[in-house]
């Protein structure tokens, strides 16, 4: 019998395709998560609050930025490494991975891929150790799958840029200390910009009143002709390539965290199953919830190999956008019908927050939206096998 | 300063415990391991202290094979300096001292940690041991520990008390609960860091066993509970009675 109720899922050996080092990466994260995030993330969940002093712990522990270089104060790990960070993070709670997500693909990746060494040395360590926030505004009021019609431009001003529009939509933005902002110059490319806190003009109010990732700070980003210093224009990337690099990095870290909501799930449902009894038996006993199991089980063991053959394709810097896209969204929908099936093993206990279930639910409707919706990915590997894009 | 720590490798509390070969040895299979808990308080005091500011150089020791070392890697991600690995099962406690008071003594260490007992076998034996080796003092279990000027304080928890204990160097002392307040978790940075720090393996000395395991026996399965409703106590006292036995 192989007993998935406790520890780590590994139903087809996947460890052994891990180092001693993956393993303990994986393990220390977790009991992390055990001591801090999961005690009262459902109190925070209730509150719609957001346990923003774990910013600071995390970035204490090395989940900010883990694959960028050790030379700006963070780990310098694998991709691999990064991904079994997230799927821990996410096992506790979407918001804590939403925000080691942004701040390490959205923020990090980018300074470090298209920054200068000033944009580097000024940012990075601090980013890392979680001493700033950052945020990453792409999505506006009017383009959300459609980015490339964005409408918040800057013009060149001799010794500032000139900013003006709004995002939408922006994690961690009410506290962010530091944006990562795409507008277009008067060319109409996009470039990326360095938006920092107090510049006269810019605002960032929250949106409520969501009832998906309510741990997480969700708001907007407007800019009613802000003054960028011109040193903070990312020189190394122009147009839409710019962001949609830094959605690869995050996407491949979402597939991964996907696989955390689900084992939790599945954990939770696995153990309620052979303790709760009807008809004088557990209900594990029954054909229908063996069958939930079973399914669930092969689900996540495909998502898992899935994610693991990704990250190694990101490590040789193989992975394609349309494979990153196909995880995402394989994995995401993979979290979100575990989440369901494993509620409804739960009875009416599964909408109870008393178990993780119904709000890690909740929280994958946002992951199936942000990132590149669910229908949006399954465009892009239409084309990427037809050679014909199907979006308009 | 100089410090070695033991660092027991041991199954995760959580385990099934099984037992192979007409129970005469543990089943290590789907077995994941962990560093001993008080071994692990242990050696997060060690690095507190260092931090602290007090120039401490730590290395963590294992007596045990290959696949061990993950468990002292773990602890140079912890934050240890060094770790020494001793190539050999660990069949029995006094087996084990002797080879931990060997490097003691080939390394100019100034003392020695170790749990208060390994969670597996849960001898608790090794520490007071390897003292006896090294003729120096023994403090077991010590729920309090700190480095002072030329000797080390401690507290021990006594039956209706506490004891407050003093020793000069070289010493060896077990940590109990307490000896440090939550165990660290290595962070990414200390994993990475932990790659370039040197795990020497050693070969042990001669040392004849002193013990042999017969046989291993599982507690008895507790029996099922039955419910009996509040106002049939007649019921209650027949189970008490034919059943349970005890009144
Ligand atoms: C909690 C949360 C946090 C977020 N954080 C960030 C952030 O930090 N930064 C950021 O920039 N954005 C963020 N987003 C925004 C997110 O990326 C967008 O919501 C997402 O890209 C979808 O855009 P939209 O909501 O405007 O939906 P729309 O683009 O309006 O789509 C609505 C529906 O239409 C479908 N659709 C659209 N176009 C097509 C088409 N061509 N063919 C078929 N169907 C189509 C979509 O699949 C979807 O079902 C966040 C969103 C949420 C919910």
């Amino acid at each position: 019998m192989k007993n998935i109720e406790n520890g780590f899922i590994d139903y087809f050996n996947i460890d052994e395709l891990l180092t001693e080092e993956h393993l303990l990466i994986r393990k220390s994260v977790r009991d992390w998560v055990n001591i801090n995030v999961l005690p009262d993330i459902d109190k925070y969940n209730h509150e719609h609050e957001s346990p923003v002093h774990l910013i600071k712990k995390l970035g204490d522990i090395g989940a900010l930025g883990p694959f960028i270089s050790e030379k700006y104060g963070a780990p310098g790990m694998d991709y691999i490494s990064y991904g079994l960070i997230m799927q821990e993070l996410e096992r506790g709670d979407t918001a804590i991975r939403s925000t080691a997500s942004v701040q390490s693909s959205l923020v990090m990746y980018p300074i470090q891929a298209f920054g200068s060494e000033t944009q580097k040395q000024k940012f990075l360590p601090k980013l890392a150790k979680g001493e700033i926030v950052g945020a990453f505004g792409l999505t506006e009021p009017n383009h959300g799958s459609d980015p490339g019609s964005m409408e918040t431009k800057f013009v060149d001003k001799g010794d500032h840029y000139l900013l003006n529009g709004a995002k939408m939509w922006i994690t961690n933005s009410p506290i962010a200390d530091i944006a990562i902002v795409w507008a277009k110059n008067e060319e109409g490319v996009v470039k990326g910009l360095i938006v920092e806190k107090g510049l006269e003009g810019f605002t960032a109010p929250e949106t409520k009143n969501k009832w998906s990732l309510r741990a997480s700070i969700t708001g907007e980003l407007v800019f009613d002709n802000v003054k960028v210093p011109k040193e903070n224009l990312l020189p190394n990337v122009k147009g839409l390539k710019g962001p949609m690099m830094c959605l690869n990095s995050a996407r491949y870290g979402i597939a991964w965290g996907a696989l955390g909501a689900a084992a939790d799930c599945l954990q939770t449902a696995v153990k309620y199953s052979m303790e709760r009894k009807q008809f004088n038996v557990p209900i594990a006993s029954f054909q229908l919830t063996q069958k939930k199991i079973a399914e669930m089980l092969t689900e996540l063991t495909s998502a898992q190999l899935m994610a693991w053959r990704l990250g190694k394709l990101m490590n040789d810097n193989k992975a394609t956008p349309s494979q990153i896209s196909m995880a995402k969204r394989n994995n995401v929908f993979m979290a979100l019908k575990i989440a369901r099936e494993s509620r409804q093993i739960l009875g009416a206990m599964g909408i109870s927050g008393d178990y993780p279930i119904m709000r890690h639910m909740m929280n994958l409707e946002s992951v199936i939206t942000y990132e590149g919706t669910h229908d949006i990915h399954l465009l892009i590997t239409g084309f990427d096998v037809t050679g014909i894009p199907a979006f308009k | 300063m100089k410090a070695l720590i033991c660092i027991g490798h041991v199954p995760d509390t959580t385990s099934k415990i099984r037992f192979t070969d007409n129970d005469t040895k543990f089943d290590t299979t789907d077995i994941q391991y962990i560093i001993g808990p008080y071994e692990e308080l242990g050696l997060t005091r060690l690095l507190d202290i260092k931090d602290a500011g007090t120039d401490l150089h730590i290395t963590a020791i294992n007596v045990g094979l290959k696949e061990t070392e993950a468990t002292l890697r773990k602890a140079l991600a912890m934050g240890a300096d060094e770790a020494v690995r001793i190539d050999i099962d660990p069949t029995d406690a006094f087996f084990v001292a002797k080879q931990i008071a060997e490097v003691f003594k080939n390394g100019e260490y100034d003392f020695i940690v170790t749990g208060k007992e390994s969670i597996d076998y849960n001898g608790g034996q090794v520490d007071g041991m390897i003292a006896e080796f090294l003729n120096i003092p023994s403090v077991t279990g010590a729920t309090k520990f700190d480095l002072l000027e030329g000797k080390a304080g401690f507290e021990r928890e006594i039956d209706g008390g506490k004891e407050v204990v003093e020793s000069v160097f070289p010493f060896v002392t077990s940590a109990g609960k307490d000896f440090a307040k939550e165990p660290r978790i290595p962070g990414m940075r200390g994993i990475m860091a932990a790659r370039r720090k040197k795990l020497e393996v050693i070969t042990p000395v001669e040392q004849n066993l002193k013990t042999e395991v017969s046989k291993h026996y599982l507690p008895a399965a507790k029996p099922a509970c039955k419910m009996v409703s509040p106002d049939n106590v007649e019921e209650l006292v027949r189970l008490l009675h034919e059943e349970a036995k005890i009144i």
